[in-house]
């Protein structure tokens, strides 16, 4: 009895601070679904809405900035996984000099993120003449030590006897790797790239100093522009173009809960 | 027995991702350290060597000793409270109570959402008259508070919002752990007359150390690199009682223009970030191990 009454107070005071902390965001769905005037005025029965988002999908290039970054996560994407791959597979199966030194020097990057050396990487940018292009925003991220260090514990726990007998059948490194060590880390890279695709979606002050014209713009970007250039621009639009920019995220996120959680937990722990 | 790697594997193995990583993270940090010492170039004279110039002026920033104040306060103010929420967050969801899902939907949340969506939403929550905090205060007949706007609130209103941000994120990784603590443990602990307390404290928490050790390394590089609210929400004001390190850096090198001074500052940024991984490591690491 005690027992059911603590559970029925437990789940209240979670459910509580559910209600709680999705505050924020539910105020700015009321908003984003309503007309101006019911912006900050509450009455249940307030006609719902679909005006403000046609009208912030009209007001900024937001197809534009889609696509943009749609392109920017899918060159970002493969560069991963094929260098990190192949980097993790050296460390695993191969020994050469400077093996333990090249790793710790890879590990760095998961401390000294890219973000940190904004004023550098900039400089080297223009040196190059890649401002104000997606590749450019891209190119700090094409190898990420945390995929490295992802992939190589996983290739670790990859039996050698399975590697061996293959390589006895007569298959080179490129189909062992291609045959035995990707499929067996299949769940490690799907955790990967649902990291990997919402790290980049949200990626905002890199690809703000790099970008200058809307033609190369990623959503994050597009979306503050959209939000603060005009000062008047009304609460109820700025909403629903938040809500539009991140809504494949949360939809995606609605759906793949299960697994979403599972695979960032297993990212995680590894 | 691994093989030795040839020459022309490691090439494209190696040499090549390496080389990306190298002139994205270590080449861009040497190349700070080495153009601190320089002054800046302008049209009539190219850059020159000043010696330790850049970093005197650094030493004589009176803003960026507010700033380096704020930075700490945010860090020390953020952490500990994102990680205790997550924990206590993690528990609620682990327990298998009715309504577990809309929980950690709710918790999980605003993770997913990019930090600027955070901050215009946030922004909204804060703004004066209209936004739900104010309108929650005018309910309670409290007088209006200008959150963003005024110096004495504008960080803590930040640290509210990356702590709602990243509690969610650290849950999951709670979550992992506490599925992973063994239930004879907690039983052998229950026959012995320990409350859920108790076993909290002497047998969950102990098993969680290397999962706080994570996370909180991972929080304390969050609060350096992650600044996007701050340029949305105040631009580091009003007077900088709201400037974080790495906003600091962003306006001195690209409002500003000046890419030595900003230079000097990433040298600063990155020697810290290493000084305080290392202590946080050996802390959190020096206490006795369950496992």
């Amino acid at each position: 009895m005690t027992q059911g009454l603590n559970r029925i107070m437990w789940s209240t005071i979670g459910l509580l601070l559910a209600a709680l902390w999705g505050l924020p965001f539910l105020y700015s769905v009321w908003t984003a679904f309503h007309d101006e005037i019911y912006s900050a005025n509450f009455v249940w029965n307030a006609p719902l809405t679909l005006e403000n988002f046609f009208e912030a999908w009209q007001a900024a290039p937001f197809a534009l900035y889609f696509l943009n970054t749609v392109i920017l996560i899918t060159i970002v994407l493969v560069a991963n996984l094929i260098l990190c791959t192949l980097v993790a597979y050296a460390f695993v199966r191969y020994r050469f000099r400077w093996a333990g030194f090249l790793f710790a020097l890879i590990m760095v990057q998961l401390l000294v993120s890219p973000e940190i050396l904004i004023v550098e990487n900039y400089l080297t940018l223009s040196k190059i003449g890649m401002i104000d292009t997606i590749l450019g925003i891209a190119l700090p991220y094409l190898t990420s030590a945390f995929g490295i260090f992802l992939l190589r514990q996983t290739f670790l726990t990859v039996p050698v006897s399975l590697d061996e007998a293959a390589q006895i059948e007569g298959a080179g490194a490129c189909r062992v790797l291609w045959n035995i060590y990707v499929p067996l880390a299949k769940p490690v890279y799907l955790a990967y790239a649902l990291v990997s695709i919402s790290f980049h979606w949200n990626n905002f002050l890199w690809p703000l100093i790099v970008t200058n014209s809307p033609e190369v713009r990623p959503v994050t970007v597009g979306l503050s522009v959209f939000a603060t250039v005009e000062s008047g621009v009304e609460w109820s639009l700025v909403n629903a173009a938040t809500l539009m920019t991140t809504a494949p995220l949360i939809i995606a996120f609605i759906i793949f809960q299960r697994q979403f959680v599972a695979n960032f937990m297993r990212a995680g722990i590894k | 027995m691994n093989k030795r790697l040839p020459f022309g594997l490691a090439m494209i193995m190696l040499v090549i991702p390496c080389l990306l990583l190298v002139a994205f993270t270590h080449y861009p940090a040497l190349r700070a350290l080495l153009n601190s010492f320089w002054n800046n170039a302008s049209s009539r004279r190219p850059s020159k060597f000043v010696g330790v110039e850049n970093y005197q002026t650094l030493l004589e920033d009176d803003r960026l000793v507010q700033v380096m104040l704020n930075s700490t306060f945010y860090a020390l103010g953020t952490i500990p409270l994102a990680i205790g929420l997550a924990i206590g967050m993690a528990l609620l969801v682990n327990a298998k109570l009715p309504g577990t899902s809309l929980m950690r939907l709710s918790f999980f949340m605003p993770t997913m959402l990019p930090m600027i969506a955070v901050a215009n939403i946030w922004l909204f929550f804060y703004a004066p008259g209209i936004g739900l905090a104010s309108q929650i205060l005018g309910v309670f007949g409290l007088p209006p508070i200008n959150f963003l706007g005024s110096t004495e609130t504008s960080l803590i209103s930040m640290m509210f919002v990356a702590v709602w941000k990243e509690a969610g994120l650290f849950m999951i990784f709670y979550l992992a752990a506490l599925q992973a603590v063994p239930e004879n443990l907690k039983d052998a602990a229950r026959l012995e007359g320990a409350g859920p307390v108790r076993i909290f404290f002497n047998i969950v928490l102990p098993l969680l150390r290397p999962t706080t050790i994570f996370v909180a390394v991972n929080a304390l590089i969050n609060a350096f690199r992650l600044v996007d609210h701050v340029i949305v929400m105040t631009r580091g004001g009003p007077n900088n009682s709201s400037a974080l390190l790495l906003y600091y850096v962003y306006e001195v090198t690209f409002s500003q223009r000046d890419f030595a001074y900003g230079a000097t500052l990433t040298v600063l940024m990155v020697c810290l970030l290493g000084v305080l991984a290392a202590v946080q490591y050996w802390v959190l690491n020096r206490k006795a191990h369950y496992q």
